[in-house]
């Protein structure tokens, strides 16, 4: 069985007292230890930004890659490992932004990975600018007459995009989180998961206590149809995108699935990369 | 009537209408009779409409790039005549189609027939004008006094997926076309018979992608540009096969970080691209090089900066596959100048991209990347596998952890990797300078001894075929190139042998860590050095300038016009040169 210790390392995070990054790195050990997935078989990949550190803090294959890339990095690594869980974790300024591209094409082609954003509505390994999900009017250190731009939703980005699986959580809730990113993990296809990740240093307004007060978890209410997407939607629409829970979910062939025949079917690192002569022949008559 | 050696035809007309097949079947046939060919197509960057021509140069022997020879023009449209015209040898002809190629004003040269052929209308008779090309295959027959069997197998081949109705329809129009040109005209330009053999004819896209597969690829991660493209079409087909996978992705962004995933999962990986699509990577090149994963990119090269010129021939990315993205970081590349060095160059640089960790440019360039070659078949069986220093399992439980030290130094600047999934093999990988664990680190020593393990891997990187060397030994001028000019030079080089002079030809086939030493040994033989290459600003004689003071004795020959070089450029170049105690006699 594997444990929690399994998991853990002897490295202090760069990151501020109290940052909501801390919940999350707890939360992602805690779900694989739930899943009894072994540490050598775990892949997370992280972009730039506080919370890309997190691919670091912990005893699996991490690799914290490139600005908003990180999920272009994470979906190589399980098209050439199928056997291996791989997820992918960063902020909303490299997912959003920077990656923002990125984002909606692996959302839409459906590689089987987790995201996770940690969400602070800023950037804060660079002390302090609007982000993309800044709201308008936001003052930060590069808005200092406030934001002009208006926010993305992420959520309805996800589903414009086609994305499978959609959650949202907040690091004020760890056992919540957890839960999330088990089911997450345990979908096949993309599962995106968007966690309010308060920034304490930066962040004035969107605090943990913000949060406490203004988030409503659609789990809870019986209405609520998370297998639809115009549901989805809207209450995404009708609450500005502040609630939590699964928000989406749908069961549809991955990535690999709808490959064409061997096409990444066995794990590809297991492979013998010698040819035969039969198969050498076969080449070259393609091109006589 | 006496026979030839080689010969040239060129077929020019509008996109669209699909003149390739006059050349694709002329092609195939004379391939199968036992000819070499080399077939360039020139085009522009749109789907219909705008001249295109392609020019077949056919030979008894290996031929590496066109021929300024021409001996037969197929025109269908008035362009074909007005730009080629020139290149037409005495007692050359021009069938034109009288239904789309207006004469008037188009002054012949003297001792050229010209002839006017209804293509158009004689197909419209049978059945299509769409088989006006077919027509053009017939009356090519003719021309080149070939047997009616060999080509009515590939007109077969080539229709009989659209039915019986259709390819005898074609029969009628190829038999048709034979038939009419003999009316016309008694010419015949007939070859020399060729010796028989297996050979392949295939463009550069296609050497790579099936050089790939011999290698051991199994991803591939591209977006779709020109000349890149059929690298990408060609893997999407054949990868599938082998149980890899092939990912048409958003961008040049995502296909560089995509393949970094697979590489440092341990699985062969590489993306193919052009120039706009390797600037958008430089920041992934980066990476690669700081987190010793091995890759492979394969670059067309095609006129730049910026969009420049899609669709026409420049070799003006060398500064950027050599020192592009910020900071230091290694990287290897090749440069393959045929078809068959494009084939057994994808394994080699496979392998060094394992060997070495780090990244592997593969420098083709557009003509090399779309011209179609004939060659024999390489000798397969001589490819190794060879996947660099792993670390196994056992080895792994026998080491202190927590982390396994994939960075730590070494005498030669390679660790053993380790790959996901592996017990005990857990490290961290970051672009961030990092320490042996793979852990972020500042420290100063930290800093130079890692800066200084990627560096000297380069040092190590085997040079035995980095440079291609034929003609006199110990030349007098030695012509130095790289990549798509190999043809040119090498028949520039002998033309030059003919008139007498002392000349060599080095072409570079590793042009970065530079073969410096290689190349010393023609170099200093040499009172005169002339480096050819695509670009306006002489790249690859800036790299041997830099290593070598020979700025007295070294000619830039440079050509940036988007046209191919010709064996005419740097023979004139050279004449331009008046080089003293040289005699010219033509």
């Amino acid at each position: 069985m594997v444990t929690l210790k399994d998991y853990r390392v002897d490295i202090k995070p760069n990151w501020c007292p109290g940052c909501g990054d801390f919940s999350v790195l707890a939360a992602i050990q805690k779900a694989a230890v739930n899943l009894n997935i072994e540490p050598e078989n775990f892949v997370l990949q992280s972009g730039i930004g506080c919370s890309g550190r997190i691919s670091g803090y912990l005893n699996v294959y991490g690799m914290h890659s490139m600005h908003g890339r990180a999920l272009a990095v994470a979906q190589g690594t399980k098209l050439a490992n199928k056997d291996l869980t791989v997820v992918c974790a960063g902020g909303d300024g490299d997912g959003f932004g920077i990656g923002g591209n990125h984002f909606v094409h692996a959302a839409r082609r459906n590689v089987d990975i987790t995201y996770i954003v940690m969400d602070n509505q800023i950037y804060g390994l660079t002390k302090g600018q609007m982000s993309p999900t800044s709201p308008q009017g936001f003052i930060t250190k590069s808005s200092p007459e406030g934001n002009p731009d208006n926010p993305v939703s992420p959520l309805q980005v996800a589903l414009a995009a086609n994305a499978g699986f959609i959650a949202q959580g907040f690091s004020g809730d760890i056992k919540h989180i957890t839960s999330l990113i088990e089911q997450g993990m345990q979908h096949k296809g993309f599962s995106f998961i968007n966690i309010f990740s308060p920034c304490v240093t930066f962040n004035k307004i969107f605090t943990f206590e913000w949060f406490k007060k203004n988030l409503q978890n659609v789990d809870d209410d019986p209405n609520y149809d998370s297998s639809n997407r115009s549901m989805a939607f809207d209450r995404v629409e009708q609450t500005g995108g502040f609630i939590t829970g699964l928000i989406y979910r749908a069961e549809r062939k991955d990535y690999v699935e709808s490959l064409p025949g061997k096409a990444g079917k066995e794990n590809l690192v297991k492979q013998d990369l010698k040819l035969s002569n039969e198969q050498v022949q076969s080449l070259v008559q393609k091109f006589m | 009537m006496s026979q030839h050696f080689e010969l040239s035809c060129i077929i020019g007309g509008q996109q669209g209408e699909g003149i390739e097949s006059v050349g694709e079947i002329l092609a195939k046939t004379m391939g199968r009779t036992g000819y070499f060919l080399f077939g360039a197509r020139n085009f522009s960057s749109r789907i219909k409409g705008g001249h295109t021509d392609f020019n077949l140069r056919i030979s008894k022997e290996r031929v590496y790039t066109t021929s300024e020879q021409v001996h037969i023009l197929f025109a269908f449209d008035r362009e074909t005549i007005e730009l080629h015209q020139h290149e037409l040898v005495d007692n050359g002809i021009i069938l034109y189609d009288p239904k789309t190629v207006p004469m008037k004003d188009i002054e012949l040269r003297q001792g050229i027939q010209a002839h006017e052929m209804a293509f158009t209308d004689i197909a419209g008779e049978i059945g299509s004008k769409l088989m006006k090309n077919i027509v053009a295959v017939g009356a090519a027959a003719a021309l080149l006094d070939q047997p009616l069997e060999v080509f009515e197998t590939a007109i077969i081949e080539q229709f009989e997926n659209k039915g019986k109705a259709i390819v005898e329809k074609n029969i009628l129009a190829f038999r048709k076309g034979h038939e009419d040109l003999q009316a016309i005209t008694t010419a015949k330009f007939s070859l020399e018979q060729p010796e028989t053999g297996n050979r392949m004819f295939l463009s550069g896209n296609d050497a790579i992608a099936l050089g790939a597969i011999l290698g051991g690829c199994r991803f591939m991660a591209g977006y779709p540009i020109t000349p890149a493209s059929e690298i990408l079409e060609n893997l999407m087909k054949l990868v599938p096969e082998y149980g890899g996978v092939v990912v048409q992705a958003e961008d040049e962004l995502a296909s560089a970080a995509l393949i970094i995933g697979a590489g440092y999962t341990g699985v062969r990986a590489m993306t193919a691209t052009a120039g706009p699509g390797l600037s958008l990577m430089q920041e992934a090149i980066g990476l690669a090089g700081a987190t010793e994963v091995p890759i492979v990119i394969v670059d067309c090269q095609r006129g730049g900066p910026s969009s420049g010129m899609a669709t026409k021939i420049e070799q003006s990315d060398l500064n950027a596959m050599i020192s592009g993205s910020h900071g230091e970081s290694p990287r290897i590349v090749l440069t393959p100048s045929t078809v068959e060095e494009a084939m057994m160059d994808m394994p080699k640089a496979f392998n060094l991209a394992e060997m070495f960790q780090c990244p592997v440019f593969v420098a083709s360039d557009l003509m090399i990347a779309t011209s179609k070659q004939s060659c024999m078949v390489p000798d397969f069986s001589q490819i190794e596998i060879n996947r660099g220093k792993m670390i196994s399992e056992e080895e792994l439980q026998s080491l202190e952890g927590p982390f396994y030290k994939r960075f730590a130094p070494s005498a030669d600047g390679i660790t053993p990797r380790s790959i996901p999934g592996q017990k005990k093999g857990m490290h961290h990988v970051t672009g961030i300078e990092h320490g042996p664990t793979g852990h972020p680190s500042e420290n100063p020593d930290n800093r130079i001894q890692q800066m200084n393990k990627r560096d000297r891997k380069l040092e190590f990187v085997p040079q035995n075929d980095a440079v291609k060397y034929e003609g006199a030994e110990k030349a007098d001028v030695l012509l130095v190139g790289f990549g798509s000019t190999y043809g040119a030079i090498r028949d520039a080089r002998k033309h030059l042998e003919t008139l007498g002079v002392s000349v060599g030809h080095a072409h570079i086939r590793m042009i970065h860590p530079f073969p410096m030493d290689i190349l010393n040994n023609y170099l200093d033989e040499a009172s005169s050095v002339i480096v050819v290459e695509q670009n306006s600003t002489g790249q690859l004689a800036s790299l041997i300038k830099k290593h070598k003071d020979v700025h007295q004795k070294l000619h830039s020959c440079l050509k940036f016009s988007g046209v191919p070089f010709a064996k005419s450029d740097i023979t004139s170049f050279y004449k331009d040169l008046e080089i003293p105690n040289v005699s010219i006699h033509s």
